[in-house]
């Protein structure tokens, strides 16, 4: 009898994970697919389509410069928080943990930012992802050390609201010290995050940042299985517990920098989507990781269409809604983990 | 018998504070060696430098004959298993999946669990009874059932050396003996395993040999009855003993009986 009962939980285990991956990786294909059908000039799926393809004649700008930048980009973007949020999560044993949260993403902005106004980006074009990642390793390597002194989940929020407003703060003296006629709206777009007017070319330096860090992430997957069972038995069984923590830190960096550079400061999607989809893989850091990335560009790409149905003008940025879902979220999680504890 | 982790003369400090002053001690192949000692004496940090977790102490370690500082992490991990105090899982896992964390050291960087770990990891749990909630979360098991799947961890790695801080914690009495039993079958098989202990009766009666620690230093290694004397007891732990007899003809035991 139980036998049987293991034998049929160990073959549900498994499917449960994989009928999971399966869905989100449908559900990233349509919603990336209607993201890049999705747009104020009528131009039908066909013509599109044939676009992308061709590339001749207005639906091939459309198509390729337009409409392929803002639905990849959910892609990365999603996908970048999604696994970097996973990995914090992971290395903290914390379900608070996240780039937003962590104020890793602020500071990326704010590395973005003083990239941008001070006319630093046109002099390279890889010095806005360049500064975005630096901000974004300023802020993980404070996360790097608490990480070191066994930080609890209250002081791991109180420092990323401290390192959050901090470089919110210098983000707001940059574009006023900028002499930016438009530095509040500007500034609003840095600290909500929008996927608007996006180009191939942040998607060419996004991209492959994006994809460095997640391997990072990855390579340092099994150690954080191990740290399940506390840092000196992670060590007994041969993981080196200090380059896990420096792989995690460092690929959040490069997948969140590229991210915030990107598209801006796009908070509480690394916190949602790890959280939601933990049960259906087992509790276990390392399985978490990719699904995360995935759920995080179906939770990015799904948000970016409701920002374009809700306000066709393009007035509502994307993290308004990320935050509408996420803060409540946020609240929700600390009331529970109270509860439990 | 021949020692699995030798210590000679080894001196260690937390900030100031110094945790073992000039320890000698050895873990034998083949026999229970028992940790026993007051709050404080040291008997954690003993096991964590066998480990190698220590960032920096005086003295020389050798562990089956090499020098600690010449074993890499990923032999020594094969080598040496250990339960740490009072562990317990971060995320609620299952209880399987916990216990096949312990194969870590025999994997691959990406290697997925071969036939043989399997073979470990359902035999770690049938030890340990807990075979019958493998499937089940850690969230979901009392503080015992988590303590037989976290000691079936460090069982799977199936190692020649086994440390285990304070397992019989949070035990009932029937899984304290069966705790017991299982550290005398590791060492039948000649595996050498050290265990600190806080209960004199289970040390006395379970172990061959007793390491005796107070404020970092060794007060006795021996046999039971010579390490835990009565002049043993009230010198180190301030106590005397009832003692009593195995009916059968085995090792007796000790009964801490009043403070002195």
């Amino acid at each position: 009898m139980d036998a049987t009962i293991s034998i049929q939980e160990l073959r549900t285990a498994p499917d449960r994970a994989a009928v999971t991956t399966l869905t989100l990786a449908i559900l990233l294909v349509l919603f990336v697919g209607a993201s890049f059908l999705l747009g104020p000039s009528h131009l039908s799926p066909a013509e599109l389509f044939s676009g992308l393809v061709s590339g001749r004649g207005p639906a091939g700008v459309i198509a390729r410069e337009i409409r392929l930048p803002r639905a990849a980009l959910a892609i990365v973007v999603g996908g970048a928080l999604g696994a970097s949020g996973a990995a914090l999560q992971g290395l903290f044993r914390n379900p608070l943990a996240e780039p937003g949260v962590t104020g890793v993403t602020s500071s990326a902005g704010l590395g973005a930012v003083l990239a941008l106004y001070f006319g630093l980006a046109s002099s390279s074009a890889f010095l806005l992802p360049g500064l975005a990642v630096a901000g974004a390793l300023v802020s993980a390597g404070i996360l790097y050390l608490l990480s070191r002194g066994g930080a609890g989940a209250v002081a791991l929020v109180l420092s990323g609201v401290a390192i959050a407003s901090f470089a919110t703060a210098l983000t707001a003296l940059a574009l006023s010290m900028a002499k930016n006629p438009y530095a509040m709206s500007e500034m609003v777009l840095w600290m909500l995050g929008s996927l608007k007017d996006r180009t191939l070319s942040d998607l060419a330096f996004s991209a492959p940042l994006t994809l460095a860090g997640l391997a990072l992430l990855m390579s340092a997957a099994r150690g954080l299985d191990a740290l399940t069972l506390g840092e000196e038995a992670a060590q007994s069984l041969g993981v080196d517990v200090a380059s896990v923590r420096g792989r995690i830190v460092i690929g959040v960096a490069l997948a969140t920098g590229a991210a915030t550079a990107a598209a801006g400061a796009v908070s509480f999607v690394g916190l949602v989507v790890p959280h939601v989809l933990r049960r259906f893989y087992g509790y276990e850091p390392s399985r978490l990781i990719l699904p995360s990335a995935l759920g995080g560009a179906v939770l990015v790409a799904a948000a970016d269409i409701a920002v374009r149905l809700i306000a066709p003008d393009g007035e509502l940025l994307l993290g308004v809604v990320t935050a509408m879902l996420g803060a409540p979220f946020f609240l929700w999680l600390i009331v529970s983990l109270r509860s439990e504890s | 018998m021949s020692a699995a982790v030798a210590f000679e003369r080894i001196s260690a400090r937390y900030g100031t504070r110094l945790v073992l002053n000039e320890v000698r001690a050895r873990f034998a192949k083949g026999a229970v060696t028992g940790i026993v000692g007051p709050n404080g004496a040291g008997k954690t940090t003993l096991f964590r430098a066998a480990l190698g977790l220590l960032p920096s102490f005086g003295g020389m370690i050798t562990v089956l004959d090499k020098p600690l500082s010449d074993w890499s992490r990923e032999g020594l991990a094969r080598t040496i298993a250990y339960l740490p105090q009072g562990s317990d899982a971060h995320w609620p896992i299952r209880a399987r999946q916990l216990v096949s964390l312990g194969r870590l050291p025999h994997r691959g960087p990406f290697a997925s669990l071969s036939g043989v770990d399997a073979i470990a990891i359902d035999e770690a749990l049938v030890r340990c009874d807990a075979r019958q909630f493998g499937e089940r979360r850690m969230d979901e098991l009392s503080a015992g059932e988590r303590a037989r799947v976290l000691f079936a961890r460090a069982l799977a790695t199936a190692a020649p050396i086994l440390l285990a801080d304070e397992p019989a914690a949070y035990l009932d009495p029937a899984h304290q003996l069966r705790l017991m039993e299982l550290l005398r079958e590791e060492a039948s098989r000649g595996t050498a395993v050290a265990v600190t202990l806080h209960d004199l009766a289970l040390a006395s009666r379970h172990c061959d040999e007793i390491i005796v620690l107070d404020r970092g230093r060794v007060a006795g290694q021996g046999a039971p009855e010579v390490a835990l004397s009565d002049a043993a007891l009230a010198r180190v732990f301030g106590i005397s003993a009832m003692h009593t007899r195995d009916p059968a003809g085995g090792r007796g035991a000790l009964t801490p009986w009043q403070r002195l």
